[in-house]
């Protein structure tokens, strides 16, 4: 297989995945045949074809400079699993 | 100890000082209640559209004109994907690539202790600030989503780095910050954390052609900062190098306290971020008409402007670094020169007695019905017919340099007319007038006159003095001067 358990495993830790062993062989047989499909797009000659940005034909999507409000605060916070002192509570952040 | 070269690449963050959020319309502002400027778009709720703010698109394309960028045809927000709770969404919107960016390839001159130097600008990118952690006392960290959103500006300097010295780093900074602030896209304030700086510092041995390991350092909230953290580093690496260690490739904080580095986490590599074009948001596009437009309504840069009061004002480089330091203080400068004002003068008033009472009062130098302060301080009542006044009063004779301040100082604080101040107080300047003070004095001082006549020349200025006083200060002093100089040496 051209995907290793190993990259699996490091694809799964920048997502935040906890992943079994059995999950991560499971995984890597996914991954393989979707960077399967990926091979054949690439062997797609794209000689003269200039590249698109987006998918949609459209452009410039813009909206004026003008604030609006939005939610409440007891709005925001309601799907929060933990909320204090109108913050979301998340685990500890240490940096220093 | 060998010797070493220290280079200096720059990121520098600002915030853009537009009314609303980058993709939503939430208000932007300073400070405020946690989590009461939020909405679905910022939160990161599912379902919520992000639209881009044009106005902000706009701020980002003047400053890439400005720091002589090319602008693409068509640029698109890619997605910068990390787990962080300061990041609702799980990405961040960004700019990716070499020529994507809105500009790239630009440069800013700046002034060092050998002259101007060329700093190459890598890229000039559109992105959006995270949300602010709290350490909460008692353990767990909170979120305030107000900040998350907010149009952020991120000017990135050009690799290999032209920065050498800590010197050049804080004079970038400062010259990033008064252009940013002149071209009225941020409002510079970087105790606010509005204007934020990370410098990768790395040195290598001065015979060595390939760059050292660099580390990023955070938290730097002044120019003052800047300079001691990229100095602090430069002696923290060598010194590691000397002891025959390797410098490690990190983001280190600073702690102004302290004055010293300390390790910070160790970020995603580049590929790990898994940039990819925002399927929710469609290109940008730039019409060469528009970029043309955009750069010719460009308002005169600093630099222009401190070359063009040195040759159109005949004024010193340091009159001149004074008055274009900020924009307003330049334009005020240039209303009153408008108003008929000669320069010079008019630069003397303003960086003595009309800053002094600036900074005394806490109020603000303001055109009257041209702009309004945007720090919200009063506005002064001086304006610049008011110091033109002043200033043709005294150079036409009509009162002495002394009594000026005191005008001055009077329609500062009211905002009167000058020329109704100085009625009955002008100063005098008729001949005959002082002919005669000038006798009285003579023949009630006949001692002084005496010493003067021996040969005492110091004694003049007594005599000159005793004429201000019996005139009240109003005698024109030079004319008193000569005049009392003839009549003594006329009948001695």
């Amino acid at each position: 297989m051209p995907i290793t358990l190993d990259e699996v495993r490091h694809v799964a830790r920048l997502a935040r995945l906890e992943l079994t062993e059995d999950e991560l062989r499971a995984f890597q047989t996914e991954l393989d045949a979707l960077l399967g499909h990926f091979q054949d797009l690439q062997a797609v000659d794209v000689t003269g074809v200039a590249p698109k940005p987006h998918a949609v034909a459209l452009q410039n999507v813009l909206a004026e400079d003008v604030a609006r409000f939005g939610l409440t605060r007891d709005q925001a916070l309601a799907n929060a699993p933990k909320s204090r002192a109108g913050l979301f509570l998340v685990p500890s952040i240490r940096e220093d | 100890m060998s010797e070493y070269r220290l280079s200096v690449g720059m990121e520098v963050h600002a915030e853009l000082r537009t009314q609303s959020k980058m993709f939503c319309r939430c208000q932007v502002a300073f400070g405020g209640e946690p989590n009461t400027r939020v909405c679905p778009v910022c939160l990161g709720l599912p379902g919520a559209l992000p639209v881009p703010n044009r106005e902000a698109i706009q701020m980002v394309l003047r400053t890439a004109l400005a720091l002589n960028c090319q602008v693409p045809v068509d640029s698109v927000f890619h997605r910068k994907n990390y787990f962080y709770p300061d990041l609702p969404k799980g990405f961040q919107v960004s700019q990716y690539e070499e020529t994507n960016p809105i500009g790239y390839h630009g440069h800013l001159m700046i002034h060092t202790s050998k002259g101007p130097k060329r700093i190459g600008i890598k890229r000039v990118h559109l992105e959006e600030d995270t949300g602010k952690i709290l350490h909460l006392p008692g353990g767990g960290s909170g979120v305030d989503y107000n900040r998350a959103g907010v149009p952020l500006m991120e000017i990135v300097t050009d690799f290999p780095p032209d920065i050498e010295s800590a010197e050049e780093a804080r004079e970038y900074v400062a010259q990033l910050r008064q252009l940013l602030v002149y071209l009225g896209v941020c409002d510079g304030k970087m105790e606010e954390g509005s204007l934020r700086c990370e410098p990768n510092i790395s040195v290598r041995r001065a015979d060595s052609e390939t760059l050292g390991t660099k580390t990023e350092l955070k938290n730097l909230s002044s120019f003052r900062n800047v300079f001691l953290g990229t100095e602090y580093e430069r002696r923290r690496q060598i010194a590691v190098l000397e002891t025959g260690g390797t410098v490690a490739q990190e983001t280190r904080g600073w702690n102004e306290a302290t004055e010293s580095s300390y390790l910070m986490r160790t970020k995603e590599s580049e590929q790990e971020y898994r940039y990819f074009p925002c399927p929710d948001l469609v290109p940008l596009h730039f019409d060469r008409a528009d970029v043309e437009a955009a750069r010719a309504a460009l308002p005169e840069l600093p630099l222009a402007k401190l070359q063009r009061y040195q040759d159109e004002f005949n004024l010193s480089p340091q009159d001149a670094q004074l008055l274009t330091a900020e924009r307003p203080w330049a334009e005020w400068f240039e209303a009153a020169v408008v108003a008929g004002g000669d320069p010079k003068a008019v630069c003397n008033w303003m960086n003595g007695d009309f800053a002094r009472l600036l900074k005394e009062t806490g109020q603000a130098a303001v055109i009257p019905g041209v702009e309004s302060d945007t720090e919200g301080r009063e506005p002064a009542r001086m304006s610049p017919e008011i110091l033109v006044k002043v200033a043709k009063l005294v150079a036409d004779g009509t009162i002495t340099g002394k009594k000026a301040k005191e005008v001055f100082e009077k329609a500062y604080m009211t905002g009167d007319d000058p020329a109704s101040m100085v009625e009955g107080q002008t100063q005098i300047s008729d001949t005959d007038f002082i002919r005669q003070a000038v006798a009285d004095v003579i023949a009630e001082h006949p001692d002084p006159v005496a010493t003067y006549r021996s040969g005492k020349g110091g004694v003049l200025g007594f005599l000159v003095g005793q004429v201000m006083r019996r005139t009240q200060g109003r005698a024109n002093p030079p004319m008193v001067q000569e005049e009392m100089r003839r009549q003594l040496d006329e009948t001695s």
